[in-house]
């Protein structure tokens, strides 16, 4: 019978497959796994995550933005938020991988439909919700339309711009785990290739998913709270009070 | 054992014809002929999703409740489902394999959890956006704090917690997909399973798709059932609301 915490051995196997590089009963003698390797899964990760969410802020946030600042399109910038949102992940890699080819380009395109759809939906939102009497207010002050958005809007609007990158990043990043369907080898290959990595490398694979989208949640967090302004934070802290 | 299913495999694609030997982008004679390997995968794609969501209701709602007199347990509430709601669901099916083992539980068990911070928040707000008129009004009625949540709070608060169950379904049906790393099958099972032909990934995914927009329809009838005093005008911009409530800085 095995004890109650019998996993635990099995954490221990995949963390030292993070470590040391081991030949598997899989890989006939080539060694598999250890930090080098690690490390460039997780750049390749990385790399083909942020340059997804990059074009996703590029596309999505000033369209979210002006569109809040004119009150346009609220049906459009809502309902990209909820369709996207049935997407399914191993769908869309599956048709990427099936229909447009494999590759870095291809796999970057499909994560970033995942990014637009919260950044969209979120920096329409939260430029939608500044109190309209701060905007009447600065355009009191003689304040034109770009210096509305740029000094008023879009700093009142952080924390919920914030929140729609902080979910599309984590989208991404976690459908980046599945890119090695599309030829893009990310630290989903850990997961996906069983047969070479044997079932250590599989939950190593898991555990260095989870760090990495956790990284990332707390460093965006950081981020947020390094841009919101002072008086939205103080105006947080005596409502909570 | 793995041969085998290969031979069986490519032995019924050949009996598709030209369409399927090209990998056309959708082969309609065949989807045809062979939609019967694709109701299995529906139907354990059913249970996944209406077993987390119910799951994930149950305990959000019970979770809400315990804080709904107890305002300082919401903030570190929200802060634990939402490092759950973090852990990408490709890890985490895995992460609960030695745990739990192989199975539609482990996979249920993860898909619980990501449904529990969408839901749980949105109760949370839906109790916290009942006027404080109509709370006044009831408790001028004589109500006690339980007549109170059950006969004012919570009827106040359906559409809103309608909304996140219906933003918790969608994204399930999407995430149940991944489920197959857990060893419990569904729709992504099949599309793992002949990741090159483009039928199968078209009939999967849009059968995924279907899936979802039916459950969410279902919903929106529900929510109509429960709240028959809300105007259709009221209904909209509470269902607009509902990434508005999901953005809420946490």
């Amino acid at each position: 019978m095995t004890p109650p915490v019998g996993f635990l051995g099995a954490f221990g196997d995949a963390v030292e497959f993070i470590f040391n590089p081991q030949a598997t009963r899989f890989t006939g003698g080539r060694e598999v796994g250890g930090l080098d390797q690690v490390w460039d899964l997780t750049v390749t990760h990385l790399e083909v995550s942020g340059v997804a969410l990059g074009i996703a802020l590029v596309l999505a946030l000033p369209l979210g933005v002006v569109l809040g600042h004119a009150g346009r399109g609220e049906a459009f910038a809502i309902s990209v938020g909820n369709s996207v949102r049935g997407v399914p992940e191993l769908a869309l890699i599956a048709f990427v991988a099936a229909f447009i080819g494999f590759g870095f380009g291809n796999v970057a395109i499909a994560l970033m439909v995942l990014g637009v759809a919260p950044i969209l939906t979120n920096s329409y939102v939260g430029v939608r919700q500044v109190d309209r009497d701060a905007v009447e207010a600065a355009r009191g002050m003689g304040m034109g339309d770009l210096q509305i958005i740029t000094r008023i809007e879009l700093p009142l609007a952080v924390p919920t711009i914030m929140t729609g990158v902080r979910t599309g990043a984590i989208n991404i990043i976690a459908t980046a785990s599945i890119a090695p369907l599309a030829g893009v080898l990310t630290l989903g290959d850990f997961i996906l290739a069983r047969n070479v990595y044997g079932d250590d490398g599989v939950l190593a694979g898991a555990i260095l998913i989870a760090l990495l989208a956790m990284t990332v949640e707390f460093s965006l967090a950081g981020l947020q709270r390094w841009l919101t302004p002072r008086g939205i934070k103080l105006a947080r802290e005596r409502a909570a009070a | 054992m793995t041969p085998l299913v290969g031979q069986v495999e490519i032995r019924d694609r050949s009996e598709g014809g030209g369409c399927v030997a090209e990998n056309g982008a959708f082969c309609f004679d065949w989807a045809v002929d062979n939609f019967d390997r694709y109701v299995t995968p529906i139907l354990e794609h059913l249970v996944l999703v209406t077993a987390s969501v119910a799951a994930g209701f149950a305990l959000a709602f019970a979770l809400a409740l315990l804080s709904h007199r107890r305002r300082w347990l919401v903030p570190p509430l929200i802060a634990g489902t939402g490092i759950l709601y973090t852990i990408p669901s490709v890890a985490f099916f895995v992460l609960l394999l030695p745990i739990t083992g192989r199975g539609t539980i482990t996979a249920i068990i993860a898909l619980t959890a990501y449904n529990l911070q969408i839901i749980y928040r949105n109760i949370v707000a839906g109790l916290a956006n009942v006027p404080a008129g109509s709370r006044d009004a009831g408790r001028g009625m004589g109500m006690t704090p339980g007549q109170l949540l059950r006969r004012v709070e919570l009827p106040l608060a359906v559409p809103e917690v309608v909304a996140g169950v219906r933003i918790a379904t969608v994204s399930t049906v999407a995430i149940a997909t991944l489920a197959f790393l857990a060893g419990a099958g569904g729709l992504g099972e099949q599309i793992y399973s002949q990741l090159d032909f483009k039928t199968n990934i078209v009939l999967a995914g849009g059968l995924c798709i279907v899936m979802a927009i039916a459950f969410d329809l279902l919903l929106q009838l529900a929510q109509r059932l429960l709240t028959p005093w809300e105007p259709a005008q009221i209904r909209r911009r509470h269902a607009a609301g509902a990434d508005d409530v999901l953005a809420a800085p946490a």
